[in-house]
């Protein structure tokens, strides 16, 4: 991990300003809307060239609603996603969709469900070339060469090029669906939970196959997870969202260490310990997650709380700088005292 | 078709599955639906007699005849009395009637009319072409004299020829009636589901309210609303039309509700991503996909349609004779008298029952073998 930490001070490459994605809510027979969604609700962060970046939750905070923006498979209600690449920076936010497509090279994206993101009635070369021809490389030779070397790349066998889909296993085709997001050379791969639907074997050989990649390419990932035990190996700094809003974001072994954020703590209590007989002090998080319609006034997360006081429901926290690289968003930051996992082993995957 | 399934010994048991396209995955899911298979035959058979109708038929289906009314099913004999294979039926013998004083045809045993094989008969066109060669004729009729393999209705008509020339009729307002339903779903199921919004919504509500509508009175009420001089070919489309009107809502649910799931699908927005155009989305990544439902719910919509079309001109509503459909010959055996006087005239059910069975078999096993993951 410390060899990618340099990427530190590289340029950034992607940086959200308060992004926010609401849905509407349409009742009756007009459609007429009688509520907001509160998905996305004023996000920020940066990315740097080289460096990964992990954006942690529960399902429904979030998450994959802003990873969505930022490649914009949705628009965004509002916010700024401000993209660098070739010696210029483009907001993709309020970017038509025209403007949008030859831009679209540059970010591509792995999937979570490694099923429904490959055509079941296409070739793995056809998948895997798909962007290759939409992008203008036609010669069928060439092509082919170029999916050779991209199979070869995630650890497929070039005999598979004929193959479909269904000829394959969940770890297969979720590299089929990798080497697909690197056919472009894009400058930012964000991946949406890209092991979470695989078996916790198969998951290892996919997190190796994605470190041995960034240490190779240099590649710069957005990567979206609801666990942080997957996350750790493989990012530089970590994002944890709760119910639309990001509520800590610290460098990936600050905050394993040391969580700031009553949140972080009970998810890091949830990650599981890879020592036998560890007694497990698990933190139960009572009551279900805030409904983003509906959100608890003051900091959404004081209904869970058990840190939780009077002024936690009825100010609300933003997110502050409290060290160099770590924000948090919690009124009691600088008193608590939290735990995180001190043990931390450095190669478990 | 089959010719996409040719073998290719090269390969291997697990390369040859690992290659396999979706329309041979469906193809060897489908094969194993032995119910299914056996009904596809059925109606593959049903259309080929729809093609060959006036090749089948032995006598005029329009020919009236006073002196063949009412004639019992009669069977071929195959053999002659000296044993040599020389099929031939039985002529008629006009007999006075006693009590009535009117003469009564009934078939003469010592009369024997030979049938021919591939040999002459009425004239008809084929495809345009001129054609007057039938399956089986007789040599030398006299007057009156036919094959009446299933009797004969009550103004002489053979049934069995009549029947011929109905399924043709029966079969095709099927296929014109779906097709037309095919293209009006589709492409209002395709339009509500890309666009969405308004317009979706009023799309959804109109199919809403034509499905609230009770189906017989209305198909009574538009029927009844065709002009009485329409030609034979005039009242057929209309009724093709207003039976289709009504059926494209199905599918066009169909359609729109897999495009929506399709849509969502992550495959679809991987091409998105990767700068697919909205028609290279369309055509190349979910029409495929949703291509083996339509055809699945074709399969599904083409009995419904016939039994509308047989329901419809039962009661009088739909074709109307000279036209000769399931339906009107059905119309035949409506009165009890007419039923217990000549019961054969109830074969029209026959097939109609066949082909709707058959179908439906056809339909769920095209279903469950398009979707080799579900």
């Amino acid at each position: 991990m410390s060899a990618r930490s340099e990427g530190l001070e590289a340029p950034v490459l992607l940086e959200v300003k308060g992004l926010k994605k609401y849905f509407p809510i349409r009742k009756g027979l007009l459609r007429r809307v009688v509520g907001q969604v509160k998905a996305v609700d004023g996000v920020s962060f940066a990315i740097r060239k080289g460096e990964t970046l992990a954006l942690v939750g529960e399902s429904g905070c979030g998450k994959t609603t802003v990873s969505r923006c930022i490649l914009r498979a949705m628009a965004p209600s509002e916010g700024a996603i401000n993209f660098a690449f070739e010696g210029r920076t483009v907001d993709l936010a309020t970017l038509p969709r025209k403007r949008l497509r030859p831009l679209r090279r540059h970010m591509q994206m792995v999937f979570q469900d490694p099923y429904s993101s490959l055509n079941p009635r296409m070739v793995v070369g056809d998948t895997i070339g798909e962007p290759l021809l939409i992008n203008g490389m036609t010669d069928r030779a060439e092509r082919r060469r170029r999916v050779l070397e991209l199979m070869e790349l995630v650890g497929l066998p070039g005999a598979a090029i004929n193959r479909f889909p269904h000829a394959f296993s969940g770890g297969q085709r979720q590299r089929i669906g990798i080497a697909r997001a690197l056919a472009l050379n894009p400058a930012l791969i964000v991946a949406d939970e890209p092991v979470s639907a695989l078996d916790v074997s198969v998951q290892a050989q996919i997190l190796n196959l994605l470190l041995d990649l960034q240490d190779r390419l240099g590649l710069t990932v957005l990567f979206v997870a609801h666990d942080l035990s997957v996350v750790k190996h493989v990012s530089d700094r970590v994002a944890v969202m709760y119910v639309g809003r990001i509520v800590e974001l610290a460098e990936t072994e600050a905050l394993y260490r040391r969580p700031l954020h009553p949140y972080t703590e009970a998810l890091l209590s949830a990650a599981p310990t890879p020592v036998p007989g560890a007694v497990s002090q698990r933190i139960i998080l009572e009551r279900d997650i805030a409904d983003p319609a509906n959100p608890p006034p003051g900091c959404a997360f004081h209904p869970r709380c058990r840190y939780a006081e009077a002024r936690c429901k009825v100010e609300r926290p933003d997110m502050v700088e409290v060290e160099p690289g770590r924000q948090v968003a919690c009124l009691r930051a600088g008193e608590l005292v939290l735990r995180g996992i001190t043990d931390m082993p450095h190669e478990a995957v | 078709m089959f010719g996409m399934f040719k073998s290719r010994p090269q390969l291997s048991q697990a390369e040859r599955f690992a290659q396999a396209t979706q329309l041979q995955l469906t193809w060897w899911r489908f094969r194993k639906h032995r119910v299914a298979m056996v009904s596809g035959v059925i109606v593959a058979l049903f259309y080929l007699v729809a093609l060959s109708a006036d090749f089948l038929a032995t006598t005029d289906p329009h020919a009236t005849d006073s002196r063949t009314s009412y004639i019992a099913p009669q069977p071929v004999h195959f053999f002659e009395d000296d044993g040599s294979f020389r099929p031939y039926v039985n002529g008629l013998k006009g007999v006075r009637d006693p009590k009535t004083f009117k003469i009564v045809y009934t078939p003469d045993p010592q009369r024997h009319v030979q049938v021919d094989f591939l040999a002459p008969g009425y004239p008809y066109t084929f495809l345009g072409i001129s054609m007057t060669t039938h399956l089986f004729a007789l040599r030398n009729p006299e007057r009156g004299d036919g094959i009446f393999i299933l009797g004969t209705d009550q103004l002489g008509r053979d049934i069995w020829s009549r029947l011929m020339v109905a399924t043709r009729v029966s079969l095709t307002i099927g296929l014109v009636g779906v097709s037309i339903s095919l293209f009006l779903g589709v492409l209002l199921g395709g339009v509500s589901a890309f666009y969405g919004g308004m317009v979706d919504t009023v799309i959804q509500r109109v199919i809403e309210v034509i499905r609230s509508m009770p189906t017989i009175p209305l198909w009574l009420g538009l029927a009844a609303a065709l002009p009485n001089d329409w030609s034979v070919t005039q009242v057929y489309f209309s009724i093709t039309v207003i039976i289709s009107l009504l059926a494209w809502t199905d599918l066009a649910r169909v359609v729109r509700g897999k495009f929506l799931a399709l849509r969502e699908e992550e495959f679809v927005m991987a091409a998105e991503l990767a700068g697919a155009s909205s028609g290279r989305i369309i055509f190349r990544h979910m029409l495929p996909s949703f291509l083996s439902h339509i055809i699945a719910a074709v399969s599904l919509a083409l009995p419904a349609m016939i039994i509308s079309e047989t329901s419809l001109s039962f009661l009088g509503l739909g074709l109307r004779p000279p036209a000769i459909s399931w339906g009107i010959l059905l119309q035949d055996a409506q009165s009890i008298q007419s039923l217990a006087l000549a019961p054969w005239l109830l074969s029209a059910a026959v097939p109609v029952i066949l082909v709707i069975l058959a179908f439906n078999f056809l339909g769920d096993g095209l279903r469950d073998a398009a979707d080799p993951y579900g």
